[in-house]
């Protein structure tokens, strides 16, 4: 039996494994990906002063210290159920089962679609697919691509595309239906990139939010905002055209647009065809939790943190006995963030295995996790602060509820 | 078609690696040895990897990081493998799948 396992090796599980090990645990890292480093490995933006921040150079120095520590990091193995019996972990992977005393779930965060007819042919991807066939495989999704979905997530990966010369036609909205809520509305959208914009990695999306954060363009607001898009790279985003359908019997060859009223209503007769041979969809991120829902952990649906996130402490513990979490499982942030909260994780962990951690040096790492998210450029809901705060007051509930139980 | 991208401006440019042969649906193709297969083969222009069970329509990849499912093959006679996670090797055999017989819903059309 295992000390401890870690699912997942984005930043979040490799910087807890790394950190674990040096506190002298026994640790075993799983990850259904090819590579170390999750989701991290595609990211490639610029940061202000000029640094990039290189997903697969950042990737590749969490896994050289896990490696020179000696972890033991096993890949392309997923897991697909966890229990606990007699105060022991069991973690039910593809071909085998494996024992541990505590258990972190770093399991990162997925993306959710949204539903536009014609979204099954191929060529029709999720904005992050696009950006790992970019910038980690080095092939091109395309030759020329449209994005549906305005937001921080595919502002970026738009520049990402356009760096690696990877035409993208337009970036525009979702057309309105049942599913597709608040991103099919070009009101809500531009108010929703008014408030992290000036967070955003790309200058692209700082060039963006430079005209709309100017008082003239505030003021016209949406009703006037460009038909045909303000340009910001020189990929025009249209916050008043939405895509109808995609085009294409075996695979894209383009996507039907329509201009739309402020409130996403399409105008009749303004539709129009644009080629292109792939389409990306960014509906945005929401924490990947499943495996934590099939531990009995209490859950809370919180908007700021990205959907549905297991009850957690500042510390990373949840209710449950040698269960923990890290990274965007427990809501929708940076990578910087999920190396933080990889560290406190493991120095809890580290703690409750006996190991002599000061109470000074997990509040520390408390504080620094909040003061990585303060300085973060890049932010995925402008009220995360308001979204964790509400978490720690469930936390707090659920621990007098304990307290009240015990007396 | 698609292209990979050997020298990109930031992240340089791409290491020469290993190149390996495989098949899929019959054709050979060649890739970069570990690459995953849906990589390989959009370099190689192929998007399609499957048609679907039941309405036998084109699919490829979706999410590209083993959440969705989309990109299931058949690699060296194992189902449902993921086409974005599986890394190519040397002589591996993929078939993409193609539409299943619904017998009972055939059925049902002429006989409900
Ligand atoms: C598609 C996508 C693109 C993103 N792009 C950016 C970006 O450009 N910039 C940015 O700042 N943030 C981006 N993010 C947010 C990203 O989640 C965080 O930046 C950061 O990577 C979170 O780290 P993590 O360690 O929590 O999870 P991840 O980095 O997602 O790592 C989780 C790991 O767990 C593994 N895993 C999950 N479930 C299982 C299982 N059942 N069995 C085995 N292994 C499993 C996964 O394979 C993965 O490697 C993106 C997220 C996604 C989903
Ligand atoms: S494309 Fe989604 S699992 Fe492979």
């Amino acid at each position: 039996m295992r000390d401890l396992i870690i699912i997942g090796s984005g930043p979040a599980g490799l910087t807890a494994a790394i950190t674990a090990a040096e506190h002298g645990l026994d640790i075993l890292v799983i990850d259904e990906y090819l590579k170390p480093g999750g989701r991290l490995l595609g990211q490639l933006y610029e940061e202000p002063g000029g640094n990039w921040w290189n997903g697969i150079e950042e990737s590749r120095k969490l896994a050289g210290r896990a490696s020179s520590l000696g972890l033991d990091i096993r890949l392309g193995i997923s897991v697909h159920n966890i229990e606990q019996i007699d105060g022991s972990w069991l973690v039910h992977a593809d071909c085998e089962t494996f024992e541990t005393k505590s258990l972190l779930l770093a399991t990162g965060a997925a993306e959710a679609p949204v539903a536009i007819p014609g979204w099954t042919l191929p060529g029709v991807m999720s904005v992050g697919a696009a950006q790992v066939m970019t910038n980690v495989h080095r092939v091109k999704p395309g030759q020329r691509g449209v994005i549906i979905g305005v937001n921080v997530l595919s502002s970026a990966i738009a520049m990402e595309l356009k760096i690696a010369d990877v035409e993208v036609a337009a970036i525009a909205l979702p057309k309105t239906n049942q599913v597709n809520g608040k991103a099919a509305n070009p009101s809500e959208v531009m108010n929703a990139l008014l408030h992290v914009s000036h967070m955003a990695p790309s200058p692209l999306v700082k060039m963006g939010s430079k005209l709309m954060t100017n008082d003239f363009m505030k003021r016209m607001g949406i009703t006037l905002y460009p038909k045909n898009g303000v340009r910001m790279w020189d990929i025009p985003v249209m916050l008043r055209k939405a895509v109808i359908r995609i085009e294409g019997t075996d695979q894209v060859e383009g996507v039907t647009l329509a201009t739309v009223t402020a409130e996403g209503k399409i105008i009749p007769g303004t539709e129009e065809v644009i080629g292109c041979d792939f389409v990306c969809i960014a509906g945005g991120l929401y924490p990947l939790a499943e495996l934590a829902a099939l531990t009995g952990c209490p859950f809370y649906h919180i908007d700021e943190l990205g959907g549905f996130v297991p009850l957690h402490s500042e510390d990373m513990r949840t209710p449950l006995d040698g269960l923990y979490v890290a990274g965007n499982i427990t809501g929708i942030e940076g990578a910087k963030v999920a190396m933080s909260q990889g560290k406190t994780a493991a120095l809890a962990i580290a703690k409750d295995h006996g190991q002599d951690i000061a109470d000074t040096s997990l509040s520390e790492a408390v504080r620094q996790i909040s003061s990585t998210r303060s300085d973060a450029h890049i932010q995925f809901h402008s009220e995360v602060e308001a979204g964790r705060r509400k978490l720690q007051e469930y936390w707090e509930q659920h621990a007098a509820g304990m307290r009240n139980v015990m007396v | 078609m698609t292209e990979r991208i050997l020298d990109h401006p930031v992240l340089g440019v791409l290491e020469p690696d290993q190149t390996v042969t495989f098949t899929f649906n019959g054709m050979k193709y060649e890739g970069r040895c570990g690459e995953p297969i849906a990589a390989a083969l959009l370099a190689a222009g192929i998007r399609t990897l499957r048609h679907h069970e039941e309405s036998g329509t084109p699919r490829g990849i979706y999410c590209n990081i083993g959440h969705c499912f989309e990109c299931r093959v058949e690699v060296d006679g194992h189902q449902g493998v993921r086409a974005c996670l599986t890394p190519v090797r040397e002589g591996m055999v993929i078939n993409g799948g193609g539409a299943l017989p619904s017998p009972v819903r055939d059925w049902r059309k002429d006989n409900a």
